[in-house]
Protein backbone atom coordinates (compact mmCIF):
# COMPACT_ATOMS: atom_id res chain seq x y z
CA UNK A 1 0.00 0.00 0.00
CA UNK A 2 1.56 3.49 -0.99
CA UNK A 3 -0.74 6.15 0.33
CA UNK A 4 -1.03 5.48 3.93
CA UNK A 5 1.66 3.25 4.47
CA UNK A 6 3.81 3.45 7.53
CA UNK A 7 7.37 2.78 6.88
CA UNK A 8 6.95 -0.68 8.25
CA UNK A 9 3.64 -1.06 6.04
CA UNK A 10 0.06 -1.54 7.39
CA UNK A 11 -0.66 -4.79 8.97
CA UNK A 12 -3.55 -6.63 8.89
CA UNK A 13 -5.45 -8.39 11.46
CA UNK A 14 -5.30 -12.24 12.36
CA UNK A 15 -8.21 -14.38 11.70
CA UNK A 16 -10.11 -16.10 14.13
CA UNK A 17 -8.93 -19.40 15.68
CA UNK A 18 -11.02 -22.59 13.81
CA UNK A 19 -13.96 -23.34 16.23
CA UNK A 20 -13.58 -19.96 18.71
CA UNK A 21 -16.32 -18.06 16.76
CA UNK A 22 -19.98 -19.49 16.52
CA UNK A 23 -21.38 -19.63 13.43
CA UNK A 24 -24.19 -17.64 11.98
CA UNK A 25 -26.73 -20.27 11.72
CA UNK A 26 -26.68 -22.39 15.01
CA UNK A 27 -30.02 -24.00 14.91
CA UNK A 28 -30.16 -24.56 18.55
CA UNK A 29 -30.53 -21.05 19.07
CA UNK A 30 -33.60 -20.59 17.21
CA UNK A 31 -33.96 -16.92 16.11
CA UNK A 32 -30.00 -18.01 14.02
CA UNK A 33 -32.07 -19.40 11.05
CA UNK A 34 -33.80 -16.50 9.82
CA UNK A 35 -31.45 -14.16 10.55
CA UNK A 36 -27.73 -15.53 8.89
CA UNK A 37 -26.77 -15.25 5.44
CA UNK A 38 -27.61 -18.04 3.31
CA UNK A 39 -25.20 -16.86 0.41
CA UNK A 40 -20.96 -17.40 1.23
CA UNK A 41 -19.46 -14.44 2.82
CA UNK A 42 -17.03 -12.59 0.57
CA UNK A 43 -13.39 -12.76 1.96
CA UNK A 44 -11.68 -9.16 0.72
CA UNK A 45 -8.06 -8.01 1.86
CA UNK A 46 -8.21 -5.63 4.69
CA UNK A 47 -7.43 -2.30 3.73
CA UNK A 48 -7.25 1.33 5.88
CA UNK A 49 -11.18 0.70 5.72
CA UNK A 50 -10.92 -2.08 8.17
CA UNK A 51 -7.98 -1.42 10.16
CA UNK A 52 -9.35 2.16 11.09
CA UNK A 53 -11.94 2.58 13.78
CA UNK A 54 -13.89 5.01 15.77
CA UNK A 55 -11.65 6.54 18.86
CA UNK A 56 -13.34 7.27 21.94
CA UNK A 57 -12.22 9.61 24.78
CA UNK A 58 -12.46 10.54 28.37
CA UNK A 59 -15.03 13.19 26.81
CA UNK A 60 -17.50 10.47 26.02
CA UNK A 61 -17.58 9.10 29.89
CA UNK A 62 -17.98 9.96 33.46
CA UNK A 63 -16.35 8.58 36.29
CA UNK A 64 -19.07 7.57 37.27
CA UNK A 65 -20.50 6.02 34.38
CA UNK A 66 -18.97 2.69 35.85
CA UNK A 67 -20.64 2.04 38.98
CA UNK A 68 -24.23 1.06 37.77
CA UNK A 69 -25.11 0.91 41.81
CA UNK A 70 -25.21 4.52 42.49
CA UNK A 71 -27.59 5.80 39.44
CA UNK A 72 -30.65 6.21 41.59
CA UNK A 73 -31.49 7.43 44.76
CA UNK A 74 -31.54 4.14 46.87
CA UNK A 75 -29.81 1.15 46.28
CA UNK A 76 -30.64 -1.91 44.15
CA UNK A 77 -31.36 -5.00 45.47
CA UNK A 78 -28.98 -7.91 45.14
CA UNK A 79 -25.20 -9.01 45.40
CA UNK A 80 -22.93 -6.61 44.93
CA UNK A 81 -19.87 -7.62 42.68
CA UNK A 82 -17.09 -5.76 41.21
CA UNK A 83 -16.60 -6.80 37.76
CA UNK A 84 -12.61 -6.21 36.48
CA UNK A 85 -10.13 -7.12 34.25
CA UNK A 86 -7.64 -6.06 31.20
CA UNK A 87 -8.64 -5.73 27.94
CA UNK A 88 -5.71 -7.42 25.66
CA UNK A 89 -4.81 -8.72 21.82
CA UNK A 90 -4.59 -12.07 20.68
CA UNK A 91 -0.76 -10.91 21.04
CA UNK A 92 -0.90 -10.50 24.93
CA UNK A 93 -0.66 -7.09 24.67
CA UNK A 94 -3.03 -4.29 26.38
CA UNK A 95 -5.66 -2.98 24.31
CA UNK A 96 -5.41 1.01 26.42
CA UNK A 97 -8.32 3.95 26.29
CA UNK A 98 -10.51 1.70 24.86
CA UNK A 99 -14.51 1.77 25.16
CA UNK A 100 -16.16 -0.69 26.91
CA UNK A 101 -20.27 -1.05 27.30
CA UNK A 102 -21.78 -3.12 29.64
CA UNK A 103 -25.60 -3.73 30.11
CA UNK A 104 -27.81 -6.33 32.16
CA UNK A 105 -30.66 -7.28 34.13
CA UNK A 106 -31.63 -6.68 37.57
CA UNK A 107 -31.51 -9.24 40.62
CA UNK A 108 -34.33 -10.68 39.43
CA UNK A 109 -33.62 -11.76 36.11
CA UNK A 110 -35.43 -8.55 34.53
CA UNK A 111 -34.39 -5.47 32.12
CA UNK A 112 -35.22 -2.79 32.22
CA UNK A 113 -36.79 -2.34 28.27
CA UNK A 114 -40.62 -2.30 27.10
CA UNK A 115 -40.38 -5.66 25.54
CA UNK A 116 -39.18 -7.62 28.33
CA UNK A 117 -42.85 -9.33 29.67
CA UNK A 118 -41.23 -11.59 32.34
CA UNK A 119 -43.29 -11.56 35.26
CA UNK A 120 -40.55 -11.00 37.60
CA UNK A 121 -40.15 -7.32 39.69
CA UNK A 122 -38.50 -4.53 38.03
CA UNK A 123 -36.15 -2.77 40.33
CA UNK A 124 -36.97 0.66 40.68
CA UNK A 125 -33.40 1.52 41.72
CA UNK A 126 -31.69 -0.41 38.50
CA UNK A 127 -30.99 0.43 35.30
CA UNK A 128 -28.66 -1.61 34.06
CA UNK A 129 -25.94 0.50 31.93
CA UNK A 130 -22.74 1.21 32.66
CA UNK A 131 -19.55 2.11 30.27
CA UNK A 132 -15.82 3.19 30.74
CA UNK A 133 -12.31 3.66 29.39
CA UNK A 134 -9.61 1.01 29.99
CA UNK A 135 -6.48 2.87 31.41
CA UNK A 136 -3.14 2.62 29.89
CA UNK A 137 -2.41 -1.22 30.96
CA UNK A 138 -6.01 -2.09 29.44
CA UNK A 139 -7.60 -2.40 32.92
CA UNK A 140 -10.78 -1.70 33.57
CA UNK A 141 -13.75 -2.21 36.21
CA UNK A 142 -17.51 -1.81 37.18
CA UNK A 143 -19.68 -2.28 39.85
CA UNK A 144 -22.86 -3.92 39.32
CA UNK A 145 -25.12 -6.08 40.86
CA UNK A 146 -24.99 -9.82 40.48
CA UNK A 147 -27.65 -10.24 37.59
CA UNK A 148 -30.68 -12.74 37.48
CA UNK A 149 -31.22 -15.75 35.77
CA UNK A 150 -34.83 -15.27 33.57
CA UNK A 151 -36.49 -17.51 31.28
CA UNK A 152 -36.73 -17.06 27.67
CA UNK A 153 -38.63 -18.92 24.66
CA UNK A 154 -36.00 -20.31 22.47
CA UNK A 155 -37.14 -24.03 23.40
CA UNK A 156 -38.94 -25.78 26.58
CA UNK A 157 -38.22 -24.40 30.08
CA UNK A 158 -35.42 -22.34 28.48
CA UNK A 159 -33.35 -20.17 31.00
CA UNK A 160 -30.41 -18.15 30.44
CA UNK A 161 -27.75 -18.52 32.62
CA UNK A 162 -26.59 -15.07 34.50
CA UNK A 163 -24.70 -12.97 32.44
CA UNK A 164 -23.65 -9.35 31.41
CA UNK A 165 -23.29 -8.06 27.77
CA UNK A 166 -19.98 -6.27 26.96
CA UNK A 167 -19.06 -3.98 24.00
CA UNK A 168 -15.83 -2.80 22.58
CA UNK A 169 -14.31 -1.52 20.12
CA UNK A 170 -10.62 -2.12 19.84
CA UNK A 171 -8.27 -0.15 18.23
CA UNK A 172 -10.23 -0.59 15.02
CA UNK A 173 -13.05 -1.72 12.53
CA UNK A 174 -11.91 -5.28 12.94
CA UNK A 175 -11.19 -5.62 16.47
CA UNK A 176 -15.14 -4.50 17.54
CA UNK A 177 -16.64 -7.15 19.80
CA UNK A 178 -19.59 -8.33 21.42
CA UNK A 179 -20.04 -10.77 23.85
CA UNK A 180 -20.98 -11.93 27.36
CA UNK A 181 -19.95 -12.50 30.55
CA UNK A 182 -21.04 -15.37 32.67
CA UNK A 183 -20.37 -16.32 35.82
CA UNK A 184 -18.17 -19.50 37.32
CA UNK A 185 -20.04 -22.58 38.16
CA UNK A 186 -23.81 -21.48 36.91
CA UNK A 187 -25.42 -24.82 35.81
CA UNK A 188 -27.05 -23.25 33.34
CA UNK A 189 -24.22 -22.88 30.73
CA UNK A 190 -24.65 -26.29 29.50
CA UNK A 191 -27.93 -25.79 28.32
CA UNK A 192 -27.74 -22.47 26.99
CA UNK A 193 -27.02 -22.46 22.74
CA UNK A 194 -25.58 -19.10 22.79
CA UNK A 195 -22.84 -20.26 25.36
CA UNK A 196 -22.41 -23.46 23.31
CA UNK A 197 -22.48 -22.24 20.34
CA UNK A 198 -18.98 -21.84 20.66
CA UNK A 199 -17.59 -24.84 19.77
CA UNK A 200 -14.08 -25.26 21.10
CA UNK A 201 -13.91 -25.75 25.15
CA UNK A 202 -11.32 -23.34 25.67
CA UNK A 203 -12.89 -20.75 23.91
CA UNK A 204 -15.98 -20.71 25.70
CA UNK A 205 -14.68 -20.93 28.98
CA UNK A 206 -13.06 -17.25 28.38
CA UNK A 207 -16.53 -16.35 28.68
CA UNK A 208 -16.73 -17.48 31.91
CA UNK A 209 -15.40 -14.98 35.08
CA UNK A 210 -13.55 -16.14 38.03
CA UNK A 211 -14.35 -15.36 41.05
CA UNK A 212 -11.68 -12.88 42.27
CA UNK A 213 -10.34 -12.59 46.05
CA UNK A 214 -8.15 -10.23 45.44
CA UNK A 215 -10.83 -7.35 44.04
CA UNK A 216 -13.36 -8.96 46.43
CA UNK A 217 -13.90 -5.82 49.16
CA UNK A 218 -14.68 -7.15 52.63
CA UNK A 219 -18.07 -6.57 53.67
CA UNK A 220 -18.99 -4.82 50.78
CA UNK A 221 -18.95 -6.42 47.00
CA UNK A 222 -17.56 -10.11 45.16
CA UNK A 223 -14.99 -9.82 42.93
CA UNK A 224 -15.25 -11.63 39.31
CA UNK A 225 -12.23 -11.13 37.01
CA UNK A 226 -13.14 -11.19 33.28
CA UNK A 227 -10.47 -10.86 30.87
CA UNK A 228 -10.98 -9.63 27.17
CA UNK A 229 -9.14 -10.74 23.97
CA UNK A 230 -9.55 -8.64 21.06
CA UNK A 231 -7.96 -9.53 17.82
CA UNK A 232 -4.54 -8.73 17.46
CA UNK A 233 -2.12 -7.82 14.49
CA UNK A 234 -0.59 -10.06 12.13
CA UNK A 235 3.29 -10.51 12.67
CA UNK A 236 3.97 -9.15 9.06
CA UNK A 237 2.78 -6.30 7.27
CA UNK A 238 0.05 -7.01 4.75
CA UNK A 239 1.79 -5.71 1.20
CA UNK A 240 4.86 -4.71 0.94
CA UNK B 1 1.99 -15.14 23.25
CA UNK B 2 -0.96 -16.00 21.63
CA UNK B 3 -4.48 -15.90 22.98
CA UNK B 4 -7.39 -17.03 21.46
CA UNK B 5 -9.56 -14.02 20.91
CA UNK B 6 -12.87 -13.55 23.12
CA UNK B 7 -16.14 -15.15 21.08
CA UNK B 8 -18.89 -12.75 20.23
CA UNK B 9 -22.29 -13.47 21.67
CA UNK B 10 -25.33 -11.77 20.27
CA UNK B 11 -26.52 -8.22 21.73
CA UNK B 12 -29.84 -9.89 22.02
CA UNK B 13 -33.02 -8.21 22.56
CA UNK B 14 -32.36 -5.53 25.31
CA UNK B 15 -29.33 -3.82 23.25
CA UNK B 16 -30.69 -0.59 23.84
CA UNK B 17 -30.48 -0.46 27.57
CA UNK B 18 -26.32 -0.40 27.33
CA UNK B 19 -26.17 1.02 23.48
CA UNK B 20 -28.74 3.60 22.85
CA UNK B 21 -26.57 6.54 24.68
CA UNK B 22 -24.24 6.77 21.46
CA UNK B 23 -26.68 6.82 19.07
CA UNK B 24 -25.84 8.98 16.33
CA UNK B 25 -27.96 9.47 13.44
CA UNK B 26 -25.98 13.04 11.96
CA UNK B 27 -22.83 11.55 11.33
CA UNK B 28 -21.35 14.48 9.65
CA UNK B 29 -22.26 17.35 12.54
CA UNK B 30 -22.96 20.56 11.15
CA UNK B 31 -19.43 22.06 10.01
CA UNK B 32 -18.14 18.88 8.05
CA UNK B 33 -17.41 19.60 4.50
CA UNK B 34 -19.00 17.21 1.36
CA UNK B 35 -22.26 16.23 -0.40
CA UNK B 36 -24.80 15.63 2.16
CA UNK B 37 -27.10 12.79 2.15
CA UNK B 38 -30.25 11.60 4.10
CA UNK B 39 -29.36 7.58 3.94
CA UNK B 40 -33.18 5.59 4.74
CA UNK B 41 -33.68 1.38 4.76
CA UNK B 42 -34.82 -1.35 6.20
CA UNK B 43 -33.35 -4.41 7.83
CA UNK B 44 -35.32 -7.30 6.95
CA UNK B 45 -35.18 -10.92 7.71
CA UNK B 46 -35.82 -14.52 6.16
CA UNK B 47 -39.26 -13.61 6.40
CA UNK B 48 -39.49 -10.71 4.53
CA UNK B 49 -40.03 -9.31 8.18
CA UNK B 50 -38.35 -6.15 9.48
CA UNK B 51 -36.26 -6.32 12.12
CA UNK B 52 -37.22 -4.16 14.91
CA UNK B 53 -34.38 -4.76 17.53
CA UNK B 54 -30.84 -4.40 15.31
CA UNK B 55 -28.92 -1.53 15.31
CA UNK B 56 -26.32 -0.79 12.59
CA UNK B 57 -22.97 1.05 12.95
CA UNK B 58 -21.41 3.21 10.47
CA UNK B 59 -17.44 3.86 10.02
CA UNK B 60 -16.59 6.27 7.58
CA UNK B 61 -13.67 8.50 5.91
CA UNK B 62 -14.19 12.57 5.50
CA UNK B 63 -15.19 14.18 2.47
CA UNK B 64 -11.51 14.40 1.54
CA UNK B 65 -11.36 10.56 2.15
CA UNK B 66 -9.21 10.83 5.75
CA UNK B 67 -9.90 8.42 8.55
CA UNK B 68 -9.84 10.19 11.93
CA UNK B 69 -7.84 7.54 12.99
CA UNK B 70 -3.77 7.39 14.07
CA UNK B 71 -3.27 4.68 11.76
CA UNK B 72 -4.29 6.93 8.87
CA UNK B 73 -1.20 8.37 7.78
CA UNK B 74 -2.11 10.32 4.46
CA UNK B 75 -1.70 13.82 4.06
CA UNK B 76 -5.23 15.08 3.91
CA UNK B 77 -7.21 17.51 5.94
CA UNK B 78 -8.71 16.41 9.67
CA UNK B 79 -11.99 17.95 10.36
CA UNK B 80 -11.68 18.08 14.52
CA UNK B 81 -15.31 17.82 14.62
CA UNK B 82 -15.62 14.81 12.19
CA UNK B 83 -15.82 11.41 14.43
CA UNK B 84 -17.09 9.32 11.28
CA UNK B 85 -18.81 7.41 13.80
CA UNK B 86 -22.89 6.73 13.85
CA UNK B 87 -24.90 4.41 15.44
CA UNK B 88 -28.64 3.95 14.01
CA UNK B 89 -31.14 1.18 16.04
CA UNK B 90 -33.94 0.13 13.35
CA UNK B 91 -37.25 1.30 14.67
CA UNK B 92 -40.78 -0.68 14.83
CA UNK B 93 -41.04 -1.50 10.94
CA UNK B 94 -37.23 -2.59 10.96
CA UNK B 95 -36.21 0.95 9.41
CA UNK B 96 -33.24 3.24 9.97
CA UNK B 97 -32.20 6.15 9.00
CA UNK B 98 -28.81 8.45 8.98
CA UNK B 99 -27.66 11.15 7.55
CA UNK B 100 -24.14 12.26 6.27
CA UNK B 101 -21.28 13.27 3.79
CA UNK B 102 -20.54 11.05 0.87
CA UNK B 103 -16.64 9.96 2.13
CA UNK B 104 -13.27 10.95 -0.31
CA UNK B 105 -11.69 7.91 -1.47
CA UNK B 106 -9.33 6.28 0.80
CA UNK B 107 -6.54 3.74 -0.52
CA UNK B 108 -7.19 0.07 -0.64
CA UNK B 109 -4.91 -2.76 -2.35
CA UNK B 110 -1.91 -2.37 -4.14
CA UNK B 111 -2.33 2.13 -3.24
CA UNK B 112 -5.11 2.18 -5.83
CA UNK B 113 -8.27 4.05 -4.42
CA UNK B 114 -11.25 2.74 -3.23
CA UNK B 115 -14.26 3.68 -4.51
CA UNK B 116 -16.45 5.96 -1.94
CA UNK B 117 -17.67 3.40 0.77
CA UNK B 118 -19.15 3.05 4.13
CA UNK B 119 -18.04 0.38 6.41
CA UNK B 120 -21.48 -0.92 7.55
CA UNK B 121 -21.03 -3.48 11.26
CA UNK B 122 -24.99 -4.79 11.93
CA UNK B 123 -25.90 -5.91 15.11
CA UNK B 124 -29.22 -7.70 16.52
CA UNK B 125 -31.02 -10.71 18.69
CA UNK B 126 -30.60 -13.87 16.79
CA UNK B 127 -26.88 -13.04 15.32
CA UNK B 128 -24.11 -14.87 17.15
CA UNK B 129 -21.79 -12.35 15.94
CA UNK B 130 -21.88 -9.02 14.25
CA UNK B 131 -21.88 -8.72 10.14
CA UNK B 132 -20.07 -6.88 8.09
CA UNK B 133 -20.80 -4.97 4.84
CA UNK B 134 -20.35 -1.91 2.98
CA UNK B 135 -22.59 0.95 1.29
CA UNK B 136 -21.40 2.43 -2.08
CA UNK B 137 -23.20 5.24 -3.16
CA UNK B 138 -25.07 5.37 -6.88
CA UNK B 139 -23.78 7.41 -10.08
CA UNK B 140 -20.32 6.97 -8.77
CA UNK B 141 -17.68 5.79 -11.90
CA UNK B 142 -15.51 4.60 -9.48
CA UNK B 143 -17.81 1.74 -8.26
CA UNK B 144 -16.74 -0.25 -11.35
CA UNK B 145 -13.12 -0.39 -10.43
CA UNK B 146 -13.36 -0.78 -6.99
CA UNK B 147 -10.89 -3.76 -5.53
CA UNK B 148 -13.43 -5.00 -3.13
CA UNK B 149 -16.63 -4.53 -5.14
CA UNK B 150 -14.95 -6.50 -7.83
CA UNK B 151 -14.20 -9.79 -5.96
CA UNK B 152 -18.41 -9.90 -5.45
CA UNK B 153 -20.10 -11.77 -8.27
CA UNK B 154 -21.58 -9.46 -10.63
CA UNK B 155 -25.33 -10.19 -9.78
CA UNK B 156 -25.16 -9.56 -6.51
CA UNK B 157 -23.16 -6.23 -6.33
CA UNK B 158 -26.44 -4.04 -6.82
CA UNK B 159 -27.02 -5.03 -3.21
CA UNK B 160 -23.95 -2.98 -2.01
CA UNK B 161 -25.00 0.29 -3.74
CA UNK B 162 -27.59 2.67 -2.37
CA UNK B 163 -30.47 3.97 -4.83
CA UNK B 164 -31.35 7.37 -5.47
CA UNK B 165 -34.40 8.71 -3.93
CA UNK B 166 -34.26 12.34 -4.55
CA UNK B 167 -31.01 14.68 -4.68
CA UNK B 168 -29.90 13.91 -1.70
CA UNK B 169 -31.96 11.08 -0.65
CA UNK B 170 -30.60 7.71 -1.01
CA UNK B 171 -31.98 4.18 0.22
CA UNK B 172 -30.59 1.19 0.56
CA UNK B 173 -31.52 -2.05 2.28
CA UNK B 174 -29.95 -4.64 4.52
CA UNK B 175 -32.29 -8.09 3.45
CA UNK B 176 -30.33 -10.70 5.51
CA UNK B 177 -31.80 -13.49 2.90
CA UNK B 178 -33.51 -14.51 -0.26
CA UNK B 179 -33.53 -13.28 -3.46
CA UNK B 180 -31.83 -10.14 -2.88
CA UNK B 181 -29.76 -10.94 0.24
CA UNK B 182 -26.62 -8.31 1.04
CA UNK B 183 -23.63 -9.18 0.37
CA UNK B 184 -21.59 -9.75 3.37
CA UNK B 185 -17.71 -9.81 4.17
CA UNK B 186 -15.23 -11.63 6.51
CA UNK B 187 -12.37 -9.62 6.87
Amino acid sequence: MKSGASPKGLRGYRRPHPGTQPQYNYPPYVSTQKRCPTQPLVLPPQTLSEITGPVFGYGDVKPTDNDLTRQHKGDPVGERIIVSGRVLDENGKAVPHTLVEIWQADSAGRYRHKTDQHNAPLDPNFSGAGRTLTDAEGRYRFVSIRPGEYPWRNHYNAWRPAHIHFSLFGPAFLTRLVTQMYFPGDPLLPYDPMFCSIENEAARNRLVSLFDWESTIPEQALGYRFDIVLRGREATPMEK
Amino acid sequence: MSLYASANQTVGPYLHIGLNWLVTRNIAGPKAAGERFTIEGRLVDGDGVGVNDGLIEVWQANSHGKYPHPEDLQKKPLESEFRGFGRVPTDAKGAFRFTTIKPGRVPGPGGRLQAPHLVITVFMRGMLKHLATRMYFPDEPANTDDAIMKLVPPSRRGTLVARRKAKSRLEWNVILQGKNETVFFDF
